[in-house]
């Protein structure tokens, strides 16, 4: 019993000084909801020393997952960060506040290739904060012989040694691509084709991994596979041997952005952290620390400027600085609306073989 | 099957078990002096892991949200579902078939839709999101898994011992706590530490009941973890473990003392 | 006994404790009535919003819509259902039957330590589950991957010649699933066998029996309620788990906990989750119950 009770004591003491540690709050704060590891914190505390705002910074896994919240009716967060797709589905139910742009004043800075776009034209709602690829990798010491086009995964001497991302939109894609087909087709029969596509590469698939499938790569468990590039990046600091294209069937393009839910109760605070992260050498920040490509044209000459020995690698990479003719067969995803059913269906019965 | 022979085979098995539990975990030590950053082989010792992983505010806060919501909820979900058992394996009231059903419904729930009606519920309400809704959900979860271990414990309870004890002129608050706690203490504990373990590692129900600022430890491991695995996770595992078997240790000195 | 409270307006107080202590009834309910009033409001509730959503539709940007609709429960008569439901049972059956085998024994051995250091070896044996439970599973990925830690162990003592290749094949999702579910196990057999009494085997031993015999005639019998617990914890989760799965096997089997979770996250059609959802957790609930009874557990009479 005293055991207990000793320990007990312990534990209460403990709970007691670490809530004694939470401090005490300021009065203006910014609630920052995104991936992870996503927005440098040398941003988020240059932020909060220039502007005198703590930013809460909360995570979420998916955008699905961030919607289901949203759509749940939870509030409070005032920045969020969203993929193309998922602005335009947030538009459609009024989600996003409209945004003030005499507030964000850098938004000159940003590469006129990525502004614009048909998820949300003339950027009422978002301001693109990071893009990216999904495509082919591989690993040219470890695959039989280079692959050049997706078809050519199929091959039984790759059974077991692929990696894959766990995501249907991007497999079905891929294999409607492979068909010939529009990557956000909605027709019966062609997801039915593309689904049993994929059930005669399966045996080729070694893991479905959306968080870290460069590990299989790097430990040359995997040679190739279709992953984000990231992931590629990733691969390629440790291991120069890795290679990143996309194939001429096609692969995929993305754009996260910024934006603000409707009802955010720190509106201006948001503008405010938008416009920042558009400042050049703030951007500049995202690009030291993550493997993405960045849509601000101004950080990137200042980082030519700056850190030339960073900027070269970033342009040198296909992850990070893809060629035009990578970007010619990369298209985005589009939310498929009432076909999101028959994909998940077909997606369940495949993963079920 | 002697005693002793039974005994030593036993022992070696146990200690093959405890190498299988532990496994894992001298892996995360040991890898969080790891140089190379991803967690797959081993490159180099460092203690930078340590350094990142003390300036990372975030980290802080979600470990003091998560110990805190721990303990509440436990120590409530234990009360509670101690209760639950004793009435359950003691007597017979009325509705007696439905508060068992009722009581089996959170271990049967899929934790998303858990998850999900409980954020739709306290949205309806209009209760604001944030620690305190993570730790209701939390005690919703864990009154099943200590009522159903407590149970276990006080099947076949011989009440001979208490009716004795209320003889001997004790009334029933004092036969409760002299005869009828300390015999089911093993039970209670075990429910409890089970809540806890429960709540400490709560992923789905938390990301759904969570708010603003109330980030915990799971949430935030579970997002690290989606773009990459660095030691300074394992840093703080290592720091965890490390805390909670200096009080294990302390706990057992104090125990010894008193005997 | 009780204190004289020679106090008129302590009247209406006295006949309440006197109520409590008398009537068995009344205490059975004071006791149930926490943990019924607090799951009524916080998980009845819910679920009867989560019923209705599941005769709802959803909507083209996966939204819910207010049209009645029953094909949700319908859908889930396809034979792909019905497929995934078989293998999530064999599943889960493999992991409750595994861990049950592996941990009684450790039960046994702790309910018999000395003890003194009964309560730190079950802590001992709960600890590393206070680490996090994704980086657990990551830290098995270090130890199964080829040319991991355990591959690299059994070549450097020539047991294997090359990468036994376990990572991502259906061995390493058992091993984690075990991992996983042990203690659930472990737990409720050791409340269960720590509290047989010592004079009970004396006395079969006394009558004649072997160590054998009296195990099996006394304490697996009496250990049964906490097999029963043990089993309750671990298979209905371990059913609805698909962390594992997805990381130790490489994500390339499906199971319930797969499609609901996609339900609500991918899909987006919450209407379907919830159906799924109602569905399986009427069949666990069925299950549950059933055994529970038919086991004699939850037949504790009044004493």
């Amino acid at each position: 019993m005293k055991k207990i009770r000793v320990l007990c004591i312990l534990i209460l003491a403990m709970s007691m000084i670490l809530t004694a540690c939470g401090g005490a709050k300021k009065s203006t704060t910014l609630n920052l909801y995104a991936w992870s590891d996503y927005v440098p914190q040398q941003l988020l505390d240059d932020f909060s020393t220039k502007y005198g705002i703590t930013v809460n910074y909360d995570t979420y896994e998916s955008n699905e997952e961030m919607l289901a919240k949203l759509q749940a009716g939870a509030s409070g967060y005032d920045v969020i960060i969203p993929s193309d797709y998922t602005v335009a589905i947030m538009i459609k139910q009024e989600m996003l506040e409209p945004l003030d742009m005499s507030q964000i004043t850098n938004f000159g800075n940003l590469d006129t290739r990525f502004t614009n776009r048909d998820y949300d034209p003339g950027n009422k709602y978002s301001i693109p904060y990071q893009w990216g690829t999904s495509a082919l990798v591989y690993d040219k010491t470890l695959v039989p012989s280079e692959p050049k086009n997706w078809t050519d995964l199929w091959d039984p001497a790759y059974k077991g040694r692929l990696v894959m991302l766990d995501d249907e939109r991007e497999l079905m894609g891929m294999a409607l691509q492979v068909l010939g087909f529009d990557k956000n087709s909605t027709n019966t029969i062609e997801l039915n084709q593309a689904e049993a596509k994929l059930v005669e590469l399966k045996p080729n698939i070694l893991t479905f991994d959306s968080s870290t499938p460069e590990n299989t790569i790097i430990n040359g468990e995997a040679w190739a596979g279709l992953v984000y590039n990231g992931n590629a990046s990733l691969a390629y600091q440790s291991d120069p041997n890795v290679v990143y294209i996309c194939p001429t069937e096609g692969c995929t393009i993305w754009f996260d952005n910024l934006a603000i839910p409707k009802g955010a109760p720190h509106k201006d605070a948001a503008l405010q952290f938008m416009n920042w992260v558009l400042d050049p050498q703030q951007s500049v920040l995202i690009t030291m620390e993550f493997p993405y490509s960045n849509p601000n044209k101004a950080a990137l000459d200042y980082l030519k400027a700056n850190d030339p020995t960073t900027y070269e690698s970033y342009m040198a990479f296909s992850g990070t600085n893809p060629p035009d003719t990578f970007l010619a067969n990369a298209t985005p995803i589009k939310d498929v609306g009432d076909a999101t059913t028959l994909y998940d269906n077909l997606w369940t019965d495949f993963k079920s073989r | 099957m002697s005693e002793k022979k039974s005994s030593i085979w036993l022992r070696i098995y146990s200690v093959l078990v405890y190498g299988f539990i532990y496994a894992p975990i001298l892996i995360l030590i040991v890898f969080s002096f790891n140089t190379q950053k991803l967690n797959i082989r081993w490159e180099g010792f460092t203690f930078h892991w340590y350094e990142v992983l003390f300036k990372d505010g975030q980290v802080l806060l979600a470990t003091k949200n998560t110990v805190i919501i721990a303990i509440i909820s436990t120590v409530v979900a234990t009360i509670i579902g101690t209760m639950a058992a004793l009435a359950m394996q003691r007597y017979r009231f009325p509705f007696y078939n439905t508060s068992e059903t009722l009581m089996y419904i959170p271990i049967v729930i899929p934790e998303v839709v858990m998850g999900i009606s409980l954020l739709v519920f306290f949205v309806m309400i209009k209760f604001t999101l944030g620690i305190t809704t993570i730790i209701l959900s939390h005690i919703a979860f864990n009154v099943p898994f200590v009522t159903l271990v407590v149970r276990a414990r006080l099947h076949g309870y011989d009440r001979a011992i208490d009716e004795a004890s209320m003889d001997l002129g004790a009334n029933e608050i004092t036969t409760f706590r002299r005869v009828t706690l300390p015999t089911i203490m093993p039970g209670v504990l075990s429910g409890a530490m089970l809540a806890l373990t429960l709540s400490l590692d709560d992923y789905v129900i938390t990301y759904f009941t969570a708010g603003p600022g109330s980030t915990t430890l799971p949430l935030r491991v579970y997002s690290m973890v989606r773009f990459i695995v660095t030691p300074e996770i394992n840093a703080l595992s290592t720091i965890w473990v490390a805390i909670i078997f200096i009080i294990l240790v302390i706990g057992q000195i104090a125990q010894s003392k008193r005997a | 006994m009780i204190s004289e409270q020679a106090s008129g307006n302590v009247k209406q107080k006295f006949s309440l404790t006197r109520l409590l202590r008398e009537n068995q009834i009344a205490q059975g309910l004071f006791l149930i009535s926490p943990a019924n009033i607090y799951l009524f409001i916080f998980i009845v509730l819910p679920l009867i919003l989560v019923a209705g959503l599941s005769f709802l539709s959803r909507g083209t940007y996966g939204q819910v819509e207010f049209r009645f609709d029953i094909t949700n429960y319908t859908r889930l008569f396809d034979p792909l259902y019905g497929k995934i439901l078989l293998f999530s049972l064999g599943v889960g059956l493999g992991t409750t039957v595994i861990c049950l085998v592996v941990g009684y024994p450790l039960a046994y051995f702790l309910a018999h330590a000395p003890t003194k250091q009964r309560s730190l070896l079950l802590f001992l044996i709960l600890l590393p589950f206070w680490t996090n439970f994704i980086i657990r599973i990551f830290a098995w990925m270090i130890i199964l991957r080829s040319g991991g830690v355990l591959d690299s162990l059994l070549q450097w003592l020539h047991i294997t010649q090359a990468p036994l290749n376990l990572l991502y094949s259906p061995t390493a999702v058992m091993i984690g699933m075990v991992y996983e579910y042990l203690p659930f196990v472990v737990l409720p057999l050791y409340t269960s066998l720590e509290k047989i009494e010592n004079s009970l085997l004396e006395a079969a031993s006394d009558l004649g029996a072997p160590p054998w015999k009296a195990f099996l005639r006394v304490t697996l019998p009496l250990s049964v309620p906490g097999m029963i617990a043990g089993t309750i914890l671990t298979f209905i989760p371990s059913m609805g788990m698909f962390v594992v799965p997805d990381i130790l096997g490489g994500a390339k089997t499906i199971l319930i906990g797969n499609v609901i979770r996609n339900q609500f996250l991918t899909a987006r059609d919450w209407p379907f989750g919830s159906a799924a959802s109602m569905i399986l957790m009427l069949l666990t609930m069925i299950f549950t119950l059933y055994y529970t009874r038919k086991a004699g557990f939850g037949e504790e009479l009044l004493v």
